[in-house]
């Protein structure tokens, strides 16, 4: 699995009150995307494009254990590629499907609008405009097959433990 | 090479004899708390199966009694999954009601040596309990209610050892603040939590600690068993347990010791509390619009009683709103008997049923654009209690209520001890 994109970047210790307001919580999945990053970087939610990329720095996602991976996962963003993860925001990537890696140096690698190539085999992170080359850190196969699969959701649907979406 | 707390309590659950740093654990899951979030339509997927009813416990917090539509919604699907499953440990809206991780506490639900999971962040707090607690997410949750297992990465433990004795008006917030301002993140560490100094630290005061360890991004945060904690539980939960302490050869990543003598009234300023806070008496005067004291943090009647140590006989400013919220009906009712309650209201502030309420910025005081704060309670994100361009302070239950009293951020010390 490998994709290449266009990277928007965010900083250090990015948190899911920024990604997902409180407000928003309990909103319907299209109503929460609308809100994404809207105190700190406003308009961006129609900025984004399918098969972007997002940076991120330090801890990204501290904070709350709200939806907020899906509500990224649902602006198009192919994945996201960070210095290091909060494990909360982790296990909500893994779970919802939304593919994440923690690379040490990508923040200071990568300037926005880069186009970056990545892979999700050998995990590998290249700069296009630098030629530039990061190893991510490998995440297990349980939960790389989680998150390739859209999360747990569909595999607890498949086993007929939840049902399916209304 | 021997195991820490947290380690020893993952080893346990996931029936292996040694877990390392760097290892994925499968355990075993004790305790599965849902809560109202997880009902809520955008997110509930209907269960079909509950792999051990026994486990599951069900609360409404977040927005209770319901305070709009959506949230009644949510709470409706909740009644009926708790009935489909016939779940006895549920608290709805009523004399049980409260905030989970205060009725966790409360009813000894979290026993020492197991693993408890719930789809809220600030889950950690029944680490106080010597139990392995974390927030999840949502599908964690359904996840663990219909399989009765989750995974973890096992991180490096930081040690924590206190001395000396707190002298009131400060607290254990204050110990906190000391310690997210001194040592910043501990993104994907555990915490440990022991020393000399626990003997004269009631639970809630460990509790507030544990709680506010989700600020820190701390994967566990744990005690080190003493008698309080154990009698603790033993009187809530006639269930056996067997409690974890770390091996004295444990592998630390750090070790580091806290001189509680030495602590004193401290201020984060708005956004974070990573390396960012400040001596109370270098933000005297700051003009505030809001006091709040509550939480899974700060709801507890050792909270009750400090503010109403300092509000006893005085009037809160006519230029700020004092909103304090019980973590829980019964500290609610305990507060009444010990008449903090009315030592309170007749010093101005209004008090609100238990709920987590304004903390989260979900209802009963949210903050207007331009309006600042200084809450006792988990957390002062940007936009945390309401609009994005609000500002959030955070600080004791007591430099709360002293706040609240002067009009602008104070030294409690000025006003007792």
């Amino acid at each position: 699995m490998e994709f290449t994109g266009k990277t928007w970047k965010f900083g250090d210790n990015i948190n899911t009150d920024l990604i997902l307001p409180g407000r928003a919580q309990l909103f319907t999945e299209e109503e929460q995307l609308r809100c994404v990053f809207e105190a700190n970087r406003p308009g961006w939610i129609d900025e984004v494009a399918k098969g972007d990329i997002l940076i991120g720095g330090f801890n990204f996602g501290m904070g709350s254990s709200r939806p907020a991976a899906r509500s990224l996962r649902n602006t198009g963003l192919t994945c996201m590629i960070a210095e290091s993860i909060n494990g909360l925001f982790y296990r909500n990537c893994v779970n919802w499907g939304f593919l994440a890696l923690e690379c040490e140096g990508i923040s200071t690698a990568i300037e926005e609008g880069d186009e970056v190539q990545v892979s999700f085999e050998d995990f590998k992170v290249k700069n296009n405009r630098t030629g530039k080359t990061l190893q991510a850190r490998a995440i297990p196969d349980v939960l790389l097959n989680t998150m390739k699969a859209g999360g747990v959701l569909p595999l607890l649907e498949s086993e007929g433990l939840i049902a399916a979406p209304v | 090479m021997g195991m820490t707390a947290i380690e020893k309590i993952l080893a346990k659950n996931s029936g292996q004899a040694i877990v390392k740093p760097g290892d994925l654990v499968v355990v075993q899951v004790g305790t599965a708390v849902l809560y109202d979030n997880n009902f809520a339509p955008s997110i509930w997927r209907d269960i079909l199966k509950v792999q051990n009813p026994e486990s599951v416990v069900v609360v409404f917090d977040h927005r209770v009694p319901a305070k709009d539509i959506i949230s009644a919604t949510a709470q409706k699907i909740g009644r009926e999954f708790v009935k489909k499953f016939n779940i006895e440990r549920f608290h709805d809206v009523g004399p049980s009601q409260g905030i989970s991780h205060v009725l966790v506490a409360e009813h000894g639900y979290a026993l020492p040596g197991t693993v408890l999971v719930c789809g809220d962040s600030h889950t950690c707090s029944a680490g106080v309990f010597n139990c392995a607690a974390r927030g999840t997410g949502a599908p964690d949750m359904f996840y663990a209610v219909t399989k009765g297992e989750t995974w973890f990465r096992v991180g490096e433990t930081i040690r924590y050892d206190l001395t000396g004795k707190l002298t009131a008006p400060v607290s254990m917030k204050d110990v906190f603040l000391h310690i997210a301002d001194t040592y910043g993140s501990h993104a994907n560490l555990n915490v440990e939590f022991g020393g000399p100094a626990l003997a004269n630290l009631s639970m809630n005061a460990r509790r507030t600690m544990t709680t506010m360890c989700a600020e820190l991004s701390a994967e566990f945060a744990t005690f080190e068993p003493d008698p309080l904690l154990l009698d603790y539980i033993r009187e809530r939960n006639p269930e056996p347990f067997e409690e974890q302490y770390p091996d004295e050869d444990a592998n630390y990543l750090d070790r580091r010791t806290i001189d509680l003598d030495k602590m004193e009234p401290l201020v984060a300023l708005p956004d974070t509390v990573l390396n960012n806070s400040q001596k109370v008496g270098d933000v005297v005067g700051t003009k505030i619009d809001q006091a709040f004291i509550g939480s899974c943090a700060n709801g507890t009647l050792d909270d009750f009683a400090a503010a109403a140590a300092v509000l006893k006989g005085n009037k809160v400013s006519s230029e700020v709103r004092l909103i304090i919220t019980p973590g829980t009906q019964n500290i609610y009712l305990d507060a009444l008997r010990q008449g903090y309650v009315e030592t309170l209201i007749e010093a101005g502030a209004v008090v609100t049923s238990a709920t987590c309420g304004a903390c989260g910025g979900a209802h009963l005081g949210i903050l207007s654009a331009g309006e600042s704060c200084i809450t006792a309670s988990t957390r002062n994100f940007k936009g945390r209690m309401g609009d994005p361009d609000s500002k959030v302070f955070m600080g004791s239950p007591a430099t709360v209520a002293a706040s609240a009293i002067k009009g602008s951020i104070a030294d409690p010390r000025e006003i007792v001890g």
